[in-house]
């Protein structure tokens, strides 16, 4: 059956708005080519001046720094106690995981402002305000939700019997995990592991209320910038920052694809 | 040697402790604030009834929220329709297109729109040269820059659930409505968006929620005059040191979104919501 003309025309609106929701990002490239000295489109000719500025400047530097070690660390953390919490959880499979498993992902739905208002409560006795260790501590709260997801779909879709099987075989617990487990749900890991650092490199309302002088991570500097809406630096800083996140995107995709013919 | 609960908990603990000690702990501490500070007793609440401004803020958040979910959820039904029927390659590039700006930063996003938007901006520069408007739009610092900002960001929200609802739908059940004579539309309205109702709830519950407390879009496009309560709380606590009305609103604001999360939690699992994309 060839499809109507209305479908065609439902379908052909459906790929606009997609483009829609992509194309206006893709604004912030042509304003960090541009050659004057305000937020302006390019008009007669294209200067990398701005990225020259961001990449040497020693404040975008040390953001860009902070940002890259706060988000690989909560990554790391996150994915570990995300997918040993999953795996966990998979174990015990009864009513009571299920409800453990809801308040777990309430970070995802709880506002960032609130979060923003119990950490900084928190932090403050601590002495943790503007500290590397709170950032990457609230980050990892925030982000291990999407690993626990992702490595929760791999799970349901792995064997159990495989698990009773090497253990049956002999295998410890510790060694079922490591030579079993883990290697069947590598791909909702990874997955895991990319989403939990995106999530940590853009996240900035947390950041707002946490950080003051001495860390400044990427989106902390640019909401300055957002804010004062004046230096072309910040259109760079964007471009940058969301390369970043479209590369680790394009590794998960690639990965996935990966996983997906090797089945 | 047995222990006496399952040994999948030891797993769970760390992870458990974090978010209990890190995160609930201190939001109840939040809730403990906006009934102690300034002094114990329910006068933080009590505001509520007195100030207009309070008032004003919770109008405006209800009123954004419910016109961008509505936007957001028809746009969304409409891409998650087209997804559900594209061949192979074509839907792994539209799921491909929408995860992409489900992931870009919204901070990336503001500037943009910032670019877009303003007085010299280029959608209103555009319509100049053009002829079609002789002055700029105003579409800064008011609701309508808002919500533009707003439904852009929330459309990937309400495709996820909606997709995953419809994927599940069995396709006989459309045919078998045609070949007994139902048209198009009749099998539309009466049998696929009913069998889609559970997607189409938890979606707008979803978008809904996340709008409740959105921050960034409403602070920046709004330019202060289109004041939501997130923004507000930020004001309260950043600004003014007024932590026990701040306190009061995030009670308001926790609980309206725990109330909506239950409700959306039986029309479908979060997992669901947002796992929705594997194909």
């Amino acid at each position: 059956m060839k499809p109507s003309l209305p479908a065609k025309l439902n379908t052909g609106f459906a790929w606009v708005l997609l483009v829609v929701l992509i194309a206006p990002a893709l604004v912030a490239i042509p304003v960090s080519l541009t050659p004057k000295t305000f937020l302006s489109f390019p008009t007669d000719e294209l200067s990398l001046q701005y990225y020259r500025e961001l990449f040497s400047s020693p404040e975008w530097l040390s953001s860009f720094w902070q940002s890259s070690v706060i988000g690989l660390l909560s990554t790391l953390l996150a994915t570990s106690i995300g997918t040993l919490c999953a795996i966990g959880l998979w174990r015990v499979s009864s009513r009571a995981a299920e409800v453990v498993r809801s308040v777990l992902l309430l970070p995802l739905v709880i506002p960032p402002i609130i979060a923003a208002m119990a950490f900084s409560r928190l932090y403050v006795p601590l002495g943790l305000i503007d500290s590397y260790t709170g950032l990457i501590l609230a980050h990892t709260v925030l982000s291990a939700p999407l690993v626990l997801i992702t490595v929760s779909a791999s799970l349901a879709g792995f064997d159990p019997r495989l698990e009773q099987a090497s253990r049956n075989l002999g295998a410890s617990n510790w060694v079922t995990m490591r030579r079993v487990i883990i290697p069947g749900i590598k791909p909702g890991i990874l997955a895991g592991a990319v989403f939990a650092f995106i999530s940590s490199w853009d996240e900035i309302v947390v950041t707002l209320f946490l950080s003051k002088f001495s860390v400044y991570t990427l989106p902390r500097r640019m909401w300055n910038g957002i804010r004062e809406n004046t230096d072309p630096t910040v259109a760079a800083a964007a471009v940058v920052l969301m390369a970043v996140t479209l590369v680790a995107f394009a590794i998960w995709a690639l990965a996935s694809r990966r996983a997906k013919s090797a089945e | 040697m047995r222990l006496p609960v399952n040994s999948g908990w030891l797993l769970v603990l760390p992870f458990l402790l974090l978010v209990g000690g890190l995160f609930l702990g201190p939001i109840l501490n939040v809730l403990w604030i906006s009934v102690t500070d300034p002094a114990l007793g329910l006068e933080n609440y009590a505001q509520l009834g007195s100030s207009d401004t309070l008032r004003r803020i919770l109008w405006t958040t209800l009123r954004v929220c419910l016109i961008c979910t509505a936007f957001s959820v028809v746009l969304g039904y409409w891409i998650a329709y087209a997804m559900v029927h594209a061949k192979g390659p074509a839907q792994s590039r539209m799921l491909g297109l929408l995860l992409v700006s489900f992931w870009i930063s919204v901070l990336v996003r503001t500037f943009s729109w910032l670019m877009l938007l303003g007085r010299n901006g280029v959608v209103n520069s555009g319509l100049e040269s053009l002829g079609i408007i002789s002055a700029p739009i105003p579409f800064m610092r008011n609701e309508l820059g808002v919500l533009i900002g707003m439904v852009h960001y929330m459309v990937p929200y309400a495709v996820l659930p909606i997709f995953a609802a419809m994927q599940s739908i069995d396709g006989r059940v459309v045919q078998a409505s045609r070949s007994l004579g139902g048209s198009g539309a009749q099998t539309f309205w009466r049998i696929y968006l009913p069998l889609t109702k559970p997607g189409l709830v938890a979606a707008s519950l979803l978008v809904f929620i996340i709008n409740l407390g959105f921050y960034v879009i409403p602070a920046v496009l709004g330019g202060g005059k289109v004041l939501m309560v997130a923004e507000y709380i930020s004001v309260q606590v950043l600004v003014t040191l007024q932590w026990g009305t701040a306190a009061m609103l995030a009670a308001i604001l926790l609980f309206g979104v725990l109330a909506l999360m239950f409700l959306m939690s039986r029309f479908m699992k979060l997992s669901t919501v947002f796992g929705g994309a594997r194909t």
